[in-house]
């Protein structure tokens, strides 16, 4: 498989690499729009924040090649959140394929932010009846690790949400785009069926 | 519903696993990996390696083991020991690791945690205290505490530095209660209520662990995050299904 894995300048690609490696596959890492070429897959990782990371696609024309790819996109945390239209994190523009905007997480009595650690994964009902391609074989309640501040809301496109304070989206997914807000690299089995379900999406 | 986590703490020389008692003595535990892979089955929540050879000899963390760690582990682990400067913790982190902890290095020079969380974002950045309740009834932080022949007290009040150190932009504090810790009798609960009620970061509490009645404890009582725990989880005196099965049925949310 061809799988382009974008060095958007976060700290989790050797780990993700090592996911992947342990599905058996050996991504490319690609760091410009040249290198991009027509994968069969495209994993967009991230730790860090918004608006640098916003910044550096945009110089190395990662921007419009993710935007222009027909391939499968799965964003991972922060690469998750930069699918959307617009985030908090910096008030950046993001993306923009997917519509919603990225809003701060909310700290209470209880409710420390960041989010950190194993939280549940609540399936929600899609529009059209069918069934989430990411959460094939992956059972209500199960636990992914998170570590975020910033969140999507809950919108058509959210295939499974999580509490903590409020309800946000924990995977997204819609047509060639996909993104999971915990980190699959380290959830443990949960994390790596799901890396597993969107390599075997058909294109 | 977010999990409580449990989080065995790896104590790393030359490469290997090591145990000590009150930091003294050690004794060979074994493989960096297979520690970590046996753990991780029995479903520990998170690992944190520390390198105690690393900070008393003034030099930095091996990325050579991190980097072994992440390509087999599937669960977050924190590394500390050594971590001076924002070039060290990025060869920690691109090497694998999902947070980095500093102490000692933190305490000579505040600016440090605000350097690496502005370089990779505050959830990378742990703050490990060291604390003691002085003479005079108030707790106070210890620096160098991974040799016992150079430990020191800057004189600096421990909730004072949990302020700071968030306010810096430190993304989880770990408490280690010294005083507690290595005697197996119950986390430092007063302590760690007092940091609770001023720390809106995840708090690790550390020090003290003996039986799963003080892992009740502490998550009933001080309200934390995580609880840290070394020789009762290396000798087998607790196990983490046990452990965790105990901890639901108390109604503690925890992942199984």
């Amino acid at each position: 498989m061809n799988l382009a894995l974008i060095d958007a300048g976060g700290a989790n690609l050797g780990s993700v690499r090592y996911a992947l490696a342990r599905l058996g596959v050996e991504p490319r890492i690609v760091r410009d729009a040249d290198a991009l070429g027509a994968p069969d897959r495209i994993i967009l990782p991230g730790v860090g924040a918004a608006a640098p990371a916003m910044a550096l696609l945009r110089e190395r024309g990662l921007d419009r090649a993710l935007i222009a790819s027909a391939a499968p996109l799965l964003g991972i945390c922060l690469g998750m959140q930069l699918l959307f239209d617009a985030s908090a994190e910096g008030d950046v523009d993001c993306l923009g394929l997917l519509p919603g905007r990225v809003e701060k997480m909310t700290g209470a009595r209880g409710i420390r932010i960041p989010h950190m650690g194993w939280n549940r994964l609540e399936p929600r009902a899609r529009a059209d009846g069918a069934s989430w391609r990411l959460l094939d074989g992956i059972e209500t309640g199960a636990y992914a690790y998170f570590v975020h501040s910033y969140a999507v809301p809950v919108l058509d496109c959210t295939a499974a949400s999580s509490v903590h304070g409020a309800t946000f989206s924990a995977a997204v997914e819609c047509g060639r785009l996909f993104g999971m807000q915990f980190h699959p690299e380290r959830s443990s089995e949960v994390g790596l069926r799901m890396l597993a379900n969107f390599l075997k999406v058909s294109a | 519903m977010l999990s409580v986590r449990i989080v065995p703490c790896l104590d790393v020389r030359d490469g290997r696993v090591v145990k000590g008692v009150r930091f003294r003595d050690h004794v060979d535990m074994g493989d960096i990996v297979e520690l970590a892979e046996r753990y991780r089955d029995e479903g520990a929540d998170e690992l944190v390696f520390y390198d105690i050879g690393a900070s008393p000899q003034a030099r930095a963390v091996d990325a050579g083991w991190v980097e072994r760690v992440a390509s087999r582990i599937d669960i977050p682990f924190c590394v500390a020991g050594g971590i001076r400067d924002v070039e060290t913790a990025r060869r920690v982190l691109f090497a694998g690791a999902d947070k980095i902890s500093i102490n000692t290095p933190a305490l000579e020079r505040p600016a440090l945690i605000a350097e690496i969380a502005e370089a990779f974002g505050t959830q990378c950045v742990v703050v490990g205290i060291d604390s003691v309740r002085d003479a005079d009834g108030e707790w106070r932080v210890r620096s160098h505490t991974g040799d016992p022949n150079a430990m020191r007290a800057p004189g600096k009040r421990t909730l004072d530095w949990v302020a700071e150190a968030q306010a810096l932009g430190a993304g989880e504090i770990v408490l280690n209660c010294m005083d507690s810790d290595g005697v197996r009798r119950g986390y430092d609960i007063e302590q760690l209520r007092a940091v609770r009620a001023i720390c809106a970061v995840p708090l690790v509490a550390s020090g003290g662990a003996g039986e799963v009645a003080h892992f009740q404890a502490v998550f009933r009582e001080a309200d934390v995050d995580a609880a840290l725990a070394a020789s009762v989880f290396h000798s087998g005196a607790i196990r983490i299904p046990e452990l965790k099965r105990d901890l639901r049925d108390a109604g503690i949310e925890v992942r199984l």
